[in-house]
C-alpha cells in the first residue's frame, strides 16, 4: 500500500456506505494513520445514490475536496452499475470491489472497459449467514481492507472487536454476528 | 496531556462544549448543525455536564432564550445553520447591543433558495454587520480550538460582545479527521468561571436590559459596541498566546502560509484553505512564489494587518464563498479591497465567488487561480475583477 490511499464508496441511502467509510477511517486511525471519512450529501432519501469517501495517509491530510481519481472504488449496490459512472477516474493500478451475487465475469462487462483489478463479494450471503439480516456494509468493510491491504487482518479484527464493543454496548448480542461477518468476508472476497 | 482522537467537526465542538460545561444551552435542530445539540443532549442525559438544556420550538426562541439566560448572568450559547441563523436575525442585534458575551456554534450552510443543505458562507456573511465577533475554522481541530477560546474573548471586560464560532457545513462538520483534544481539566482551567459584573439576577444592583432608547442615546449605544470591537483583535491575540502555551497550537488573526516571499496570494476563509495549501505546495515545488492568507477573525476585520501581510504581493485573489450582489464582488472582497486602498497598495486584486451551495473546491481549481494571477502580473492589468470560480457558463 502506498502512503496515501483514496477510496470512493457508491451506495444507496440507508445501506450504510457512509457508516462503512466512517468505520474504515476509525480503524485506520487506530493503526496510527491520518484519516478522512466523509459523505457527499444530496437530498437525504432512502434509496437515492450516495457517495462517501476515505483518505488514509501517513501524512497530515489538508485537502477538503471530494475524490475524483481514487485507487479503490466500492460498489455497495450493484444496481448502481447501470446509473452511476462508478469507475470514473479510478486508477488502472487500483481496483473495484462490487457487492454482487453474480460471478465476476458477468460484472466486468458493466465496468466500461475498466482495466484494473475487479473483486466481488456476496455481501448478502455473508450478512444473512452471520447476522440473519442484510447489512452489506460490515462485509464490505472487511473486503476493502483486504483488497486495499490497509492493515494486517488480525489487527483489523482486533480493532473492530473493540469498536463493536463500544458501538454496540447497549446490544452486545449483535457483536458476535458482526465479527463473524468480517471474518467470513475476508475469506469470501474474490 | 493531549489526547489523539478522530472526530467530525460537530463532535469536536460538542466535546469542547462538554469540557466548558456552560450554564444554559437552548437549541433547535437544523442541518448540518443538529449533531452539536444532539451530542450535547447525551452529555446532559449522562450527567457529564450540569447545563440547563432547553429544547425550544424555533431558532428565534433558541437565541431569545440564550439572550435571556446570558442577561440573567449565566454563560450560555446555542448552535445553528443557514435559515436557522436567518430566523435569529432580530435577536443577533439584541445580543450584541446588550453587550451579552454569549456564543453561537455556527455550521455554515447556504441560505435558500434554491433550497440547499451544503456549505457556503452566505448565512454568517449576512450577519457580519450584526455586532458579533466572527471566527472561522479550516478543519475540526480549529473548530474545537476556537470554541475553547471563544468565551475568553467574548467575556473579556474590554470586549463583552457575542461570538460566532464558524465551521464549514458537511465539509468539516461531518468529516471524521484526526484531532488532538485537551484534557477536561485543562479546558476548565483555561476557560474559567464566568463572573459577570452586571446581571439581572443580582439583587444588590437592580438593572434593566434592553430598554427603549430614544434618539438621545441610541447612537451612543452603537458607538459603545464599536468601542468593544476595537479591543477584540488584541484580546484574540492575548488569548491565542495563552492557548498556545497550553496546547502548542498557535493562532493569530489570520494564518499566513508561504507568504515570506510570495508574489501571488490567495485570501480565503474556511475548509478550502487546506485545499489551497496543497496547491501551494505543488506550485512551490515548481519554484512558483505563491502564498495564502487564511482569515480566522473576520469581525472585527483586521484590515491594517492584512494590508501589511500583502505589502510585497504583486497580485492577489480574494475568495468569497458568498455573493453580495454589488456587481463587483463579495463581502471579503470589499473588506480586503478597502484595506488595500487605505494602505495605498499597488497590488492587482481580483475577487472570486466560489463554492456556493457546496460546489466542490479542488486542488486544481486553486492552481488555476494562481495561474490566472500569473497572467494578470504579466499583463500588468487585473482585467475583470469580479469573477466566478468553478461555474458552468
Amino acid at each position: 500500500m502506498s502512503n496515501h490511499t483514496e477510496i470512493r464508496w457508491h451506495g444507496r441511502g440507508g445501506q450504510g456506505a457512509k457508516t462503512a467509510a466512517l468505520l474504515l477511517a476509525d480503524v485506520a486511525f487506530k493503526t496510527g494513520k491520518y484519516v478522512q471519512g466523509f459523505p457527499e450529501y444530496g437530498p437525504e432519501r432512502m434509496g437515492a445514490p450516495i457517495t462517501a469517501y476515505n483518505r488514509i495517509s501517513d501524512e497530515k491530510i489538508r485537502v477538503h475536496s471530494n475524490i475524483y481519481d481514487p485507487q479503490y472504488v466500492v460498489v455497495v449496490d450493484e444496481s448502481l452499475l447501470e446509473s452511476v459512472d462508478v469507475t470514473s477516474g479510478l486508477k488502472k493500478d487500483g481496483a473495484i470491489l462490487v457487492n454482487t451475487q453474480r460471478p465476476k465475469e458477468e460484472i466486468i462487462p458493466h465496468l466500461k472497459g475498466y482495466e484494473g483489478k475487479v473483486y466481488t463479494i456476496d455481501a448478502y450471503k455473508v450478512s444473512m449467514e452471520t447476522m440473519g439480516k442484510y447489512f452489506p456494509n460490515t462485509p464490505l468493510l472487511a473486503a476493502i481492507v483486504k483488497v486495499a491491504g490497509i492493515m494486517d487482518e488480525e489487527i483489523f479484527l482486533r480493532e473492530m472487536k473493540a469498536s463493536f464493543e463500544h458501538k454496540f454496548a447497549s446490544k452486545p448480542e449483535v457483536i458476535d454476528g458482526n465479527m463473524e461477518a468480517l471474518k467470513m468476508a475476508l475469506k469470501e472476497v474474490r | 496531556m493531549a489526547k489523539r482522537d478522530r472526530l467530525s467537526g460537530n463532535e469536536a465542538v460538542a466535546i469542547a462544549l462538554r469540557q466548558i460545561n456552560p450554564d444554559v444551552f437552548p437549541a433547535f435542530p437544523i442541518t448540518p448543525s443538529t449533531e452539536i445539540p444532539q451530542y450535547f443532549a447525551s452529555f446532559v442525559a449522562n450527567g457529564q455536564v450540569d447545563t440547563e438544556f432547553i429544547p425550544v420550538e424555533s431558532e428565534h426562541s433558541s437565541m431569545s432564550a440564550a439572550i435571556g439566560a446570558e442577561a440573567a448572568g449565566a454563560r450560555s450559547l446555542t448552535a445553528t445553520s443557514s435559515c436557522g441563523l436567518a430566523y435569529m436575525w432580530e435577536e443577533l442585534y439584541i445580543a450584541a447591543s446588550n453587550r451579552l458575551p454569549l456564543a453561537l456554534a455556527l455550521v455554515n450552510r447556504a441560505l435558500s433558495g434554491p433550497i440547499n443543505i451544503n456549505c457556503d458562507h452566505s448565512d454568517s456573511m449576512g450577519a457580519r454587520d450584526s455586532g458579533w465577533i466572527q471566527i472561522y475554522a479550516e478543519n475540526n481541530q480549529e473548530a474545537y480550538d476556537n470554541m475553547v477560546q471563544a468565551y475568553r474573548i467574548a467575556e473579556h471586560k474590554d470586549v463583552r460582545l457575542p461570538i460566532m464560532i464558524c465551521q464549514d457545513g458537511f465539509i468539516t462538520s461531518h468529516a471524521v479527521e484526526n484531532i488532538e483534544l485537551l484534557e477536561d481539566e485543562e479546558v476548565k482551567g483555561f476557560v474559567g468561571e464566568y463572573e459577570p459584573e452586571n446581571y439581572l439576577l443580582n439583587p444588590e444592583c437592580p438593572m434593566a436590559v434592553g430598554p427603549y432608547s430614544i434618539t438621545d442615546y441610541y447612537m451612543e449605544a452603537k458607538r459603545n459596541q464599536a468601542e468593544g470591537m476595537k479591543h477584540v483583535s488584541r484580546v484574540v491575540l492575548d488569548v491565542a498566546k495563552e492557548f498556545a502555551e497550553l496546547s502548542g497550537r498557535k493562532y493569530g488573526l489570520f494564518e499566513e502560509y508561504c507568504m515570506e516571499d510570495a508574489e501571488r496570494a490567495v485570501i480565503i476563509i474556511g475548509s478550502a484553505a487546506g485545499t489551497t495549501k496543497d496547491a501551494i505546495d505543488k506550485l512551490r515545488a515548481q519554484g512558483e512564489k505563491v502564498g495564502m492568507v487564511k482569515i480566522r477573525l473576520f469581525r472585527p476585520f483586521p484590515a491594517d494587518e492584512i494590508a501589511e501581510a500583502l505589502k510585497n504581493v504583486k497580485a492577489v485573489a480574494i475568495m468569497d464563498r458568498a455573493e453580495s450582489y454589488t456587481n463587483h464582488g463579495g463581502p471579503l472582497g470589499a473588506d480586503v479591497m478597502s484595506a488595500l486602498f487605505r494602505a495605498r497598495s499597488n497590488a492587482l486584486a481580483v475577487n472570486y465567488i466560489y463554492g456556493l451551495g457546496g460546489r466542490d473546491v479542488r486542488v486544481e481549481d486553486m492552481e488555476g487561480v494562481y495561474e490566472t494571477l500569473k497572467q494578470i502580473i504579466a499583463d500588468g492589468d487585473a482585467g475583470e475583477t469580479y469573477r466566478y470560480m468553478g461555474i458552468r457558463e
